[in-house]
Formats: structure tokens, sequence, C-alpha cells
């Protein structure tokens, strides 16, 4: 990947906006992307990395094509989230923190959504689905590739 | 008290797509009254007299906070809404962005105006991402209409952390850094984005803005109590048969909110704030909802007489050992030693010198930790301990 040095007006770099176009087209932030854009903005690569590994929405790590992300705070909770992350985990075959072999999706718990009135609820990539109950998740699952 | 729908009052009735919608309403009355009518004097007066406090949780003055910024020296400014809603249980931004973000930016405009300053961001959470087209949309209407003059909306989406909902942490962030707390002063009012004299308000305490101006500090001061002024806009969730958004005047009752509107039966204990929340027992249902009292940003999660104290206290926990940002050591070290510590009693193994360690090391951490995380991440222990005692003493190994 080119990233040329930009400082837009503010004089701001825009460092996790292009880890996250990074992230949007490679699926993760390797190293080489990580040096390239330390090069580009004469910035340490500790730091980019320091900033790439701070947040949930970026990952170091290769990722599949879709990531689930079942909301594992107390309002979820409470509505039985749990049932949800189990549902999941027998329809793919795998557990939170792994991927599957033919890089369909990655799982993941996350923290609150902020989608509470209608938990327990989830997000796959950047779609929202609610009111989960173990039945709907094949058929949710059914509509990524 | 009663419900009271002034910060909602467009949602639901407008179309959040359509500006035209917003200003068969009185959208821009109040950005247009204050540009012909009022110095930025008169404006942070107004709002100083109207008695908002900020609805982001920390309740601090708002006319101070925009007098302060306004007054600072410095020709360039800026000014934020704090759109990176995370505490455990908070959806109402999110459900205010969904049906009116135009009252939204016109409150930012109005910041805008006060502070002469050109530019002003909405600091999205990414996970909250569907709402950028929306905002987007609405932004670029009200470019074409010209009610923004010179002053330019941008939209900074997130990338997943909590911490980033703390003013400074936000900021840190948006410079492209890892999001920590920073230490203070300065404040933003002096020195925030890029060092900057900064605004940064909540989506609800900016919802608020084009009200007071267009209806007058003394319309707004007569709801709710003597330092608890307007409404408040809450999100209920949990054990209750009708979750949702409810505005209510300040000073309501948790009763009201809980039982008459939520519907919630059999409750045991609700908790108000969220992670850093306060624990509430159903004993004081009839607390009023008050800075002076409890309100955070509004989070309201009701637990009913099956849920264990122990286990939602654990799980507050490891939620807050998760998001410190890990800057400062009691913040940093003290919510994993207090995870350690309840995961012992959440086995029915705690030791009776725990129950003293857990009420020190609250105090440690409230006294010294950089940020409100770290400042309030005891609430629940010290809540817990102080209301349900019990629960903790059952589990103590051998007994």
């Amino acid at each position: 990947m080119s990233q040329q040095a930009i400082s837009n007006r503010h004089g701001e770099q825009d460092l996790i906006g292009r880890l996250k176009e990074a992230q949007a087209k490679f699926g993760h932030v390797s190293e080489e992307v990580m040096a390239e854009l330390a090069r580009s903005l004469d910035i340490p690569i500790n730091d980019v990395y320091g900033v790439a590994s701070f947040y949930s929405f970026l990952s170091t790590q290769p990722l599949g094509r879709n990531i689930i992300r079942i909301c594992q705070s107390l309002p979820c909770y409470l509505k039985y989230g749990q049932t949800i992350m189990e549902s999941v985990a027998q329809e793919i075959g795998i557990i939170p923190g792994e991927t599957t072999a033919d890089g369909k999706f990655s799982f993941q718990l996350t923290n609150c959504i902020g989608l509470c009135d209608r938990a327990p609820a989830m997000m796959i990539n950047y779609d929202s689905h609610v009111d989960l109950t173990p039945k709907k998740i094949a058929q949710i699952l059914g509509t990524y590739k | 008290m009663p419900q009271e729908n002034i910060v909602l009052k467009n949602c639901g009735v407008i179309d959040p797509r359509q500006i035209a919608t917003f200003l068969e309403r009185d959208g821009f009355q109040a950005l247009e009254k204050v540009r012909r009518e009022m110095t930025p004097e008169a404006v942070t007066d107004e709002i100083k007299a109207s008695g908002l406090r900020g609805r982001g949780g920390a309740g601090f003055p708002c006319g101070l906070k925009w007098e302060g910024t306004r007054k600072a020296p410095g020709g360039e400014k800026y000014v934020i809404c704090n759109a990176d809603e995370g505490e455990v249980g908070t959806f109402k931004d999110r459900y205010i962005l969904e049906r009116d973000p135009f009252t939204l930016i016109e409150g930012m405009a109005i910041a805008g105006y006060t502070l002469g300053a050109k530019t002003g961001f909405i600091y999205l959470r990414a996970e909250y991402h569907h709402l950028f087209d929306l905002l987007e949309n609405a932004i670029r209407q009200i470019e074409e209409f010209g009610f923004l003059a010179n002053f330019t909306i941008e939209i900074r989406e997130g990338a997943g952390a909590y911490i980033c909902g703390e003013e400074s942490a936000l900021m840190d962030a948006m410079e492209g850094k890892r999001g920590e707390a920073r230490y203070r002063p300065p404040f933003p009012t002096t020195a925030g984005l890029w060092g900057k004299p900064t605004i940064i308000n909540n989506v609800e305490t900016l919802m608020n803005i084009p009200r007071i101006i267009r209806n007058g500090a003394g319309w707004f001061n007569q709801m709710g109590t003597e330092r608890s002024k307007g409404t408040k806009v809450f999100s209920v969730s949990g054990d209750v048969p009708k979750p949702g958004v409810y505005e209510l005047v300040l000073g309501s009752s948790l009763r009201e909110l809980v039982e008459g509107l939520a519907l919630a039966k059999n409750t045991k204990m609700i908790q108000i704030g969220g992670a850093t929340g306060r624990i509430v027992p159903y004993e004081q249902i009839d607390t009023p909802l008050t800075f002076e009292s409890v309100l955070g940003a509004g989070a309201v999660i009701v637990f009913d007489q099956s849920r264990d104290v122990i286990d939602i206290v654990h799980r507050t926990m490891e939620f807050l050992a998760e998001e410190s940002c890990g800057k400062c050591t009691p913040c940093r070290q003290g919510t994993e030693v207090m995870v350690e510590t309840l995961a012992r009693f959440h086995r029915g193994e705690g030791l009776k010198k725990d129950l003293k360690d857990l009420a020190d090391l609250s105090e440690v951490m409230t006294l010294t930790s950089l940020c409100g995380l770290g400042q309030a991440a005891s609430n629940a222990v010290t809540d817990s301990l102080q209301h349900f005692k019990d629960a903790y003493e059952s589990r103590v190994a051998g007994n």
C-alpha cells in the first residue's frame, strides 16, 4: 500500500482513519502496513503499533471476511446472550477469538454496543442484529458470504 | 413529576432524512435568534442562567464550560459533540441521532457561534457506523440551506474503545493516538483538541441548547430540582417488560421510571449510570433521579430477584478491567485485583480479609485514579458491600 504523508488543514495526521482504511482493504493491519505508515507519517513504528493494538475495531492479526461481535455486557447477559454465543459457536464450529478455516467468519465477544433495549444483540461487520434467539442464528449467518 | 419530551420532541415526528420536516417545526429558529439578537456573551449567560448541566455523566455546568472556552485566549477554537456513547446500558444518544440529527447540529452551530469557531466535530463510536450516512446527509442538507454560514461540521469515527467516551481520551483519539486520559489541568476549555480551547459536550447536552435559546433560561430552570434543571433522557434495559428510552423531568422518582413506565416487577436492585454507576437496592426505589443523588448518563439496568449480586458486580468489574486504558496504576491494577477477588466470591471461595481489602482498594482507586473511569470503577463494589453484604459473607470460604 502506498501512503503519502498527508496532514489536513488541522495539522491532523488521522492515523486512526488510515489504519481503518488499511483494515477495510486488507482485513487487518499487517506489520508491513504499520511500517509504511510509520515512515510516511514520520513517527516511530511502536506508536503505530500502540494505536493499532489499542482499538477493538483494528486488528494486527488476519481476520475472516465477516466479523461476528456478540455483546457480552450486562443487558445482553440478562437476556441470555450466552445462548447466542453457544449457538454461533455450534453453527460455525469455533469459539470466541478464532477464525473459521475457510476464512469466512471471525468470532469475537464485544462490550456494550448500545442495543440494550433489543437485547441480546450482535454486530456482523457493521450490521446490527437484535432480539436474537438461538433459532435465528443459522438463518442470519447464512446471509453472509 | 411528569414525563416530558423536550429533548425528544422531534423524535418520531420529523423525518431525519428531510430537513423540510424539521423546518416545519421550529428548526433553526434558535440559531437565527442568536445570530440576529444575541452576543456570544449573552448566549453563555443564558446557558448559565438555565442551570443546564452536562448529560454525559459528569454533570458539569454547561454554561461555565462554554464561558471558559469563550474567554480562553486563542483564535482557533473547536466544538466537539461526544457521540461515543459506550457506557453499559446506554443507548439514548443512538436513539436521538437516529431520529433528530438536525437539533444536535443546530446546538453545535450555536456553540460554534459563541466561540467564533470555524469547525465542529461529531465523534461517533465505531459501533454506530450505521448512523454515519444519516448524519452526513443532515449536515449536507443544512449546509445547502445556508444555516451553517462559515461553520463546518465533520464526522470522525472511533475505532472501538470505551475510554474514548472520556473527553480527554476522545481528543487523544481524534489526534491519532491511543485513547488515554490526560492529566488535568489544563482543561479542554483552554487546551483541548490539538491544544486549542474546545467545547466538548454530550449529544443530549447539545440537544438542550436550541430549546433553551428559543424558550429562555427561565422556562428551562422551572423544571427540575435546585441543582438539576430540565429533563433527562434515560435508557432502560434489563429485567423489564418495556425497555427503551424515556425522558423525564429531573427529580422524578426511580420508581416512576422503572415501575411506572418500564413496568418492572419483582425488582431486586437497579444499576444507574452503567458500569461506573451506582447500585440502588429496591428499598430505595423512591430515590429522586438527580445529579445530587444518582444519574450518570442515565443508563438504568434493572435486575429482578433471580439475579446474583456477586455475579453482576463481577461482570461489571470484568468490563472495566478490559476497558481501562492502562495509563494510571490504580485503575489498571485495581480493576484487575478486583476481578480476581470478586471471582473468588463468585466461586464461594472469598476470604474474610477480602471484604476489608475491597473497601480499602475502592478508596485508593477513587482518590488516586487519573480519570472518571478509575475514580468510579469501584462504585458497584462499594454499593453492593453496603447494601448486599450478606451476599459476600455467604460466599466466604468455610461459611
